[in-house]
């Protein structure tokens, strides 16, 4: 690979949206207001499973200040989803007809002249249910005789999957040691700051327009017509700013189905927040799952055969949680060669809130099982946990039976440099442990569940006579910073600056189509597409400037830092302005358009490139209350060339307070179906004093398939911090949870059955 | 219920406004100020996202009726770069990517304003102490830390 002289990517450069996000300028979805806008809220239901008999709304609307109400009846009756390829999978109506099958599903919406009058008119609507039993739990649901939600889910199985490879039987057969673990994955709520909301405007001319905090504009563009029986161009979806997603956004939600059905009926603009207390009961959660592992080893740790089983509470429908269960299984086997491996994983639907997609997407689970049980292996066999980890690592090179290739891997030096910051760390003060994870991600996904007729990913190009570019892509900035990444990618192909491109997306009328920021696709899809658009412009620039520095034909002209020169004279050259002047004229005054798009072919089942890295918790266990605390956070990370340092340490950060929340403070405890903490002082998400210090070190790699070399570097970060706690924990008590999330009384139940233990060994002596 | 005068000074403008008594200073400060950059995260007074600076006390605009607001002084964040040039704290912000989403940064912003205003020297215990309350799910908060220490150090200098 020859290498390029890069003047943009891999410089710090302050994100494009920011002073817009610092001087309160930037208009999200919550603040968008129209004139003779009405607002709306939604009523859901109190049962976890219901007929709905009768729903008497007239009461409601004889109060003043309501405009309309709308109903299931109201609807055309579309269950949609995600997995649009799979008619059974598409089970969800956004506004019930018949049947309701969890506690917050809506079952009708009202429009008033503001939010406290909708809300008085919620309590007049009067609905009938018969209740209907339930069930909660994936291992009860799946039972004979259980509750059924769903007619064409026999036993309550929404979707099973399956992947072998090797012949695991014989080779368990051939192993020195064999352990068998059970472990329980736990649910948690996203928490974006900005809740779930959509103001919509639908015209007399038939045209609807939804402002919405969203991951997808094309997704809910798609959705919002199938759904309402409109055709797709006619719906407009647009946003700029995104107050986080996670993995909260891209699927069709409540505020912008009830908000555009209520403003096809009214033909005014009607804006619904979701309160803090509706997201957490009624907006999708990560997966929880119940993982069961049986793994065999070597003497010297080298690994032989892994068989998992999961059962995810998968909720009352498909959502994108069926992506979740694919995922698991997949990075069940990561980052490691296994030389036999089978999964078999079954979402099992139950009278909850859906499960769906969440940072990680089912990778956080996985990693969090198979880096516990790999400590447990490494202490039965009397193995260095980095040993046994290096010894099975995956390399460059390496393809996953049936599954995929890793084209870049820079895995065995993430490992080196744990290493290496663990002696320096030297010997620990009582009751601390550090435990380490490794992880790895997924750069986008190859899977074509929704049915896109389109390329994955798409951008244009247009340069204008004074050299600024317009920029257009399809994909959403939800806070990771793609939109900064993008004119990164953009400037360094053209070889302009970052402050010459003006960025166009957020827009379904303005922008070409992308399937949006989830599963770490933008950097690596809207990368390529965007790198190609550029491209494409450079060479009609490149020409003109060829026709009048007119080379000896062995010179190849490039353009960096505005000059448009020959590579190997670049002395020899001509002012990226004065060229783009003269190339618009000689196209009788037509502006440089180019573009490019990106969508995966022959890369396998899952990803393009894949990011891996490792991560060592420092943590103390008081074994007086079981109260952990984070010290140190440290992860060598490879995400091939970085792009943004600046963004990357951000994702980083970011993600490590998501997961240790997930791996000790956050949890969405149930009864009966009910989500007891629906709010932000029972729910406990990080604050700034628990927050450990966190060091991050590059790894560089080089991935074929990214823009510049650069791959998945957000969301796979999510992965390995659970797995860590729980180590650190191991290490420092000597016990070993397998419930996330960690709690000072799981912890000290488990220091008690240890105490008890040795106790009964003494006794046995 | 009958709309009462409220006067407030938001940003150094006086205003007086007729409105319900149950009207939240964050609705007065967004919906009849139209000062959209206070943000609104719960509604309950536990994320924070709503900060601003009361009399130079940072409170939770969710938390306070307009009207117990009455003759007050109220800073928001717009009140920030108000002459197109950012401040310090802001500049800092930009630097050390202390925000992504930015649904949060208002309220990040706001109270690190009235902690530095109170306290020009503030250690990182004292920062993280006075941010405790403010929720940012983006981050992880070090580098919002980081950029407030920055600023206390005298990294940042007004008009620099």
């Amino acid at each position: 690979m020859e290498k390029q002289r890069l003047t943009v990517i891999n410089t710090p450069v302050h994100n494009i949206d920011g002073i817009a996000k610092i001087t309160g300028g930037a208009e999200y979805t919550f603040d968008v207001n129209l004139p003779n806008m009405l607002y709306g809220k939604i009523l859901r239901s109190p049962y976890a499973h219901a007929r709905i008999l009768n729903i008497d709304t007239r009461n409601a609307e004889s109060l003043t200040g309501v405009k309309g109400i709308v109903t299931g009846k109201d609807t055309i009756g579309v269950k949609q989803g995600i997995w649009r390829r799979f008619k059974e999978l598409c089970d969800e109506e956004i506004l019930a007809r018949d049947i309701v099958r969890y506690i917050g599903e809506p079952v009708a919406a009202v429009a008033a002249v503001d939010e406290d009058t909708a809300e008085e008119a919620l309590d007049l609507i009067e609905v009938e249910y018969e209740p209907l039993p339930a069930v909660y739990e994936p291992l009860d649901a799946i039972k004979e005789g259980a509750p059924q939600l769903h007619e064409h889910a026999e036993r309550n199985i929404n979707v099973t999957r399956h992947i072998e490879w090797g012949d695991v039987d014989e080779a368990f057969l051939k192993a020195d040691h064999v352990r068998e673990d059970w472990f329980r994955c736990s649910s948690q709520a996203h928490v974006c700051m900005e809740t779930h909301s959509a103001v919509a405007s639908f015209s007399k001319d038939k045209k609807l327009t939804v402002w919405t905090t969203t991951q997808s504009h094309y997704y809910i563009q798609v959705l919002l017509a199938w759904t309402l029986g409109l055709r797709e161009n006619d719906v407009r979806v647009l946003s700029r700013y995104t107050g986080g997603g996670f993995g909260s956004k891209f699927e069709l939600d409540s505020a912008q189905f009830c908000s555009s059905l209520l403003s096809m009926k009214l033909f005014k603009p009607v804006k619904i927040i979701l309160t803090r207390e509706e997201e957490f009961m009624a907006t999708k959660r990560r997966t929880a799952m119940f993982y069961y592992l049986r793994t065999g080893v070597k003497k010297d740790g080298s690994f032989v055969a892994k068989e998992a089983r999961v059962f995810t509470e998968g909720g009352a429908y498909t959502a994108m949680g069926a992506t979740a269960l694919y995922l698991t299984g997949f990075f069940q086997a990561f980052p490691y060669v296994w030389p036999s491996y089978r999964y078999d994983g079954y979402r099992v639907y139950t009278n909850t809130t859906p499960a769906s997609a969440m940072r990680g997407f089912g990778a956080p689970q996985a990693t969090y099982c198979a880096e516990t049980q790999i400590d447990l292996l490494a202490d039965d066999l009397g193995i260095d946990y980095i040993d046994i980890r290096r010894k099975n690592a995956m390399y460059a090179g390496y393809v996953v039976p049936g599954q995929a290739k890793i084209q870049s891997c820079g895995l065995m030096e993430c490992l080196d440099k744990i290493d290496n910051w663990i002696k320096k760390r030297g010997k620990l003060p009582k009751d601390h442990g550090i435990g380490i994870a490794a992880y790895g991600f997924m750069s986008g996904g190859i899977f074509n569940w929704f049915d896109t007729p389109y390329a994955f990913s798409s951008a244009v190009v247009q340069i204008n006579i004074d050299g600024k570019v317009d920029l257009y892509i399809g994909s959403q900035d939800m806070g990771q910073g793609s939109n900064t990444t993008m004119a990164m990618i953009c400037a360094e192909e053209l070889g302009v600056k970052v402050e010459d491109i003006r960025l166009h997306m957020g827009d379904t009328d303005k922008c070409p189509v992308d399937l949006g920021a989830w599963g770490s696709r933008e950097t690596l899809m809207q990368g390529n597409a965007v790198k190609m658009a550029a491209a494409d412009a450079k060479k009609q620039i490149i020409e003109f400037a060829s026709a009048k520095l007119s080379p000896n034909i062995v010179y190849d002209l490039d353009i960096k830092e505005q000059w448009v020169h020959l590579v190997s004279r670049p002395e020899r050259g001509l002012s990226y302005f004065d060229v783009v002047k003269e190339a618009i004229r000689g196209k009788e005054g037509q502006t440089i358009i180019g573009r490019g798009h990106y969508t995966p072919h022959r890369k396998g089942m899952i990803s393009p490139a894949y990011s891996f890295g490792v991560q060592a918790v420092e943590t103390h266990v008081d074994p007086e209350t079981g109260k952990i605390s984070l010290k140190n956070c440290i992860t060598a990370h490879d995400c091939g060339k970085v792009i943004n340092p600046i963004g990357v340490e951000g994702q980083l950060e970011g993600a490590i307070a998501m997961a240790a929340g997930y791996g000790f403070t956050e949890d969405l405890p149930m009864e009966d179906g009910k989500i007891m903490n629906p709010n932000l002082v029972d729910y406990k998400v990080l604050r700034t004093t628990e927050m450990p210090e966190t060091e991050v070190i590059e790894v560089e790699t080089y991935e074929p398939e990214g823009p510049f070399g650069a791959k998945e570097a957000g969301e796979g970060l999510t992965n390995p911090t659970a797995g860590a706690l729980s180590n650190a924990i191991y290490h420092a008590a000597g016990v070993s949870i397998k419930e996330l999330p960690f709690t000072p009384e799981k912890i000290l139940e488990a220091l008690r059955e240890k105490e008890e233990k040795k106790k009964k060994k003494k006794k046995k002596k | 219920m009958e709309k009462q005068l409220l006067h407030i000074t938001v940003n150094n403008e006086y205003h007086e406004l007729y409105i319900k008594p149950k009207k939240l200073l964050v609705e007065v400060i967004r919906d009849e100020l139209g000062l959209t950059g206070t943000k609104r995260g719960c509604n309950t007074g536990a994320c924070c996202a709503c900060t601003v600076i009361l009399n130079g006390v940072a409170v939770k605009s969710c938390s306070v009726l307009a009207m117990q607001a009455d003759g007050c002084n109220v800073i928001t964040v717009e009140s920030l770069a108000a002459s197109g040039e950012l401040v310090p704290l802001q500049k800092s912000f930009l630097d050390h990517g202390a925000f992504q989403c930015g649904f949060c940064t208002s309220g990040m912003l706001m109270s690190a304003t009235a902690l530095l205003n109170d306290n020009p020297k503030p250690t990182v215990p004292q920062i993280k102490e006075a941010m405790h309350g403010n929720i940012c799910r983006c981050t992880g908060y070090n580098s919002i830390i980081r950029a407030i220490k920055a600023v206390a150090d005298g990294k940042y200098k007004e008009g620099k």
